[in-house]
């Protein structure tokens, strides 16, 4: 929240389970079942239609508390974290696709002891590779090389900046880190990360500091690109802009202060059948620090495996039974679906 | 009536047309096509939209248009600042009369 506003409740140790409170609302009718949006929009059920992206939660550690992390990430969630052995069965499975882009995520998946091996072995197969990064972790004393080595490998970095000004990146991430997020910014252009013609990517995630859905995208891009080249000299490559998610510790701010209902109407009557069409879960598989497969990170963090008599586990891994999977939906899914959808890559219309 | 205005009542706009639907239909249009993006962008005319709220004080306008300003993109810097105009083009509406009062008075006075 920006500083001169009036501050909500602190938050509460530990943020609602989300699936109780989506189902039936904080105490008021739930808001139109989602199954439902998609019947009366003629979309149907959503099916996968093959695995272009082997999305790994690498776990739940990350060196960020931020406030509205759908995972739950923090400094605690240390036993969370994948195995070496279920990094292999990944490779497997990555084989046995072909070469899908392999997208890692977490927490902060460098933190992972396991992540720059993985990266080798995985770049070895000629997947194209991401980093989803809170840039503060290429700063770490104990991460020395990161960045380096993420240009050597030639992987795509799609970093965390909620907004080009401190005070509403700082509101969301922690104090200070608007600050050490420009310095990693700056060392990754040094490397020649979003300089055009480097052939290394480097892309920025906006997600909206508080209870609205995001700009445009291309609208904000042009923001993000004036204000960060002339406050800052950094030149990156695309803005991707996504919607909050209404779980976890974003879900706790909609609940404590008093936003729930209107964001979850906000979502539903912005409910864009052309963006349903286009959901990410359908060109991807999500795998869990645990190897529990899922349809994408957010049913990964709500404990929804996928369904429908499709493998559950990465050991039992099999791309024909995945590929034309159908998705298991719920509230949460009109997060992607609002006004020009939401993806891991963006707005999807 | 306990009060009269509840917030409630914004989401039930459209309920206007139950009684004049082609009024509302030639409303609902033109007002979508007023703040589609033309000469001006959609953030710019959501700007002025939540200036000129202000200016008529109109609780639903300015819980609409802080809500839309923020989803173009604009800050609480700029929105303020856009206040700010709606407040001097007020002040400065209610300060040029003086000089009607003046008119007055000086064809009053001797």
């Amino acid at each position: 929240m920006d500083q001169t506003l009036p501050s909500i409740p602190q938050p509460r140790e530990a943020p609602p389970e989300p699936l109780p409170v989506l189902n039936n609302g904080s105490g008021k009718p739930a808001v139109k079942q989602f199954d439902k949006s998609l019947q009366d929009a003629n979309v149907g059920a959503l099916t996968a239609t093959g695995i272009e992206t082997f999305q790994i939660n690498v776990g739940r550690f990350c060196n960020q508390t931020c406030k509205h992390c759908h995972v739950d990430a923090g400094p605690d969630r240390i036993d969370e974290t994948m195995s070496r052995e279920t990094f292999e069965l990944c490779l497997e499975a990555i084989r046995r696709v072909g070469r899908p882009a392999v997208d890692l995520t977490g927490g902060a998946p460098e933190l992972n002891p396991n992540f720059r091996w993985f990266v080798e072995a995985a770049g070895q197969l000629g997947c194209h590779l991401i980093d989803r990064c809170n840039l503060t972790v290429l700063l770490l004393s104990s991460q020395r090389g990161l960045a380096e080595f993420l240009a050597c490998h030639r992987v795509e970095v799609v970093a965390s900046l909620p907004y080009f000004l401190g005070q509403r990146t700082d509101a969301q991430r922690g104090d200070g880190v608007f600050e050490k997020s420009i310095r990693a910014l700056r060392k990754l252009n040094s490397l020649g990360y979003g300089v055009p013609g480097s052939g290394l990517t480097l892309n920025l995630v906006y997600n909206p500091t508080g209870a609205f859905l995001p700009p445009d995208q291309t609208a904000l891009e042009v923001d993000f690109k004036r204000e960060l080249r002339s406050r800052h000299g950094i030149e990156f490559n695309s803005l991707y802009t996504i919607t909050n998610m209404p779980i976890h510790r974003f879900l706790d701010f909609l609940v404590r202060s008093g936003n729930y209902e209107r964001y979850m109407e906000r979502l539903v009557n912005a409910f864009n059948p052309a963006a349903a069409g286009g959901v990410m879960c359908r060109k991807m598989v999500s795998v869990g620090w645990d190897g529990r497969l899922h349809d994408c990170d957010f049913n990964l963090v709500l404990g929804l495996e996928v369904g429908f008599g499709s493998p559950r586990h990465i050991r039992d891994f099999s791309p024909a039974l995945l590929s034309g999977r159908r998705i298991v939906t719920g509230q949460h899914c009109y997060g992607c679906t609002a006004g020009s959808g939401s993806s891991c890559g963006g707005s999807t219309v | 009536m306990a009060e009269y205005y509840r917030p409630e009542d914004l989401a039930r706009f459209a309920e206007m047309g139950a009684d004049a639907p082609e009024l509302w239909e030639k409303f609902d249009a033109w007002y979508g096509a007023v703040f589609k993006a033309g000469a001006l962008s959609e953030r710019e005319k959501c700007l002025i939209a939540l200036a000129v709220a202000h200016a008529v004080q109109c609780p639903y306008c300015i819980d609409a248009y802080t809500q839309n300003c923020l989803e173009k993109g604009s800050n609480v810097e700029q929105m303020t600042e856009a206040v700010h105009v709606a407040s001097a083009i007020k002040g400065g509406s209610a300060l040029i009369h003086g000089l009607q009062m003046r008119n007055t008075a000086a064809t009053l006075s001797m």
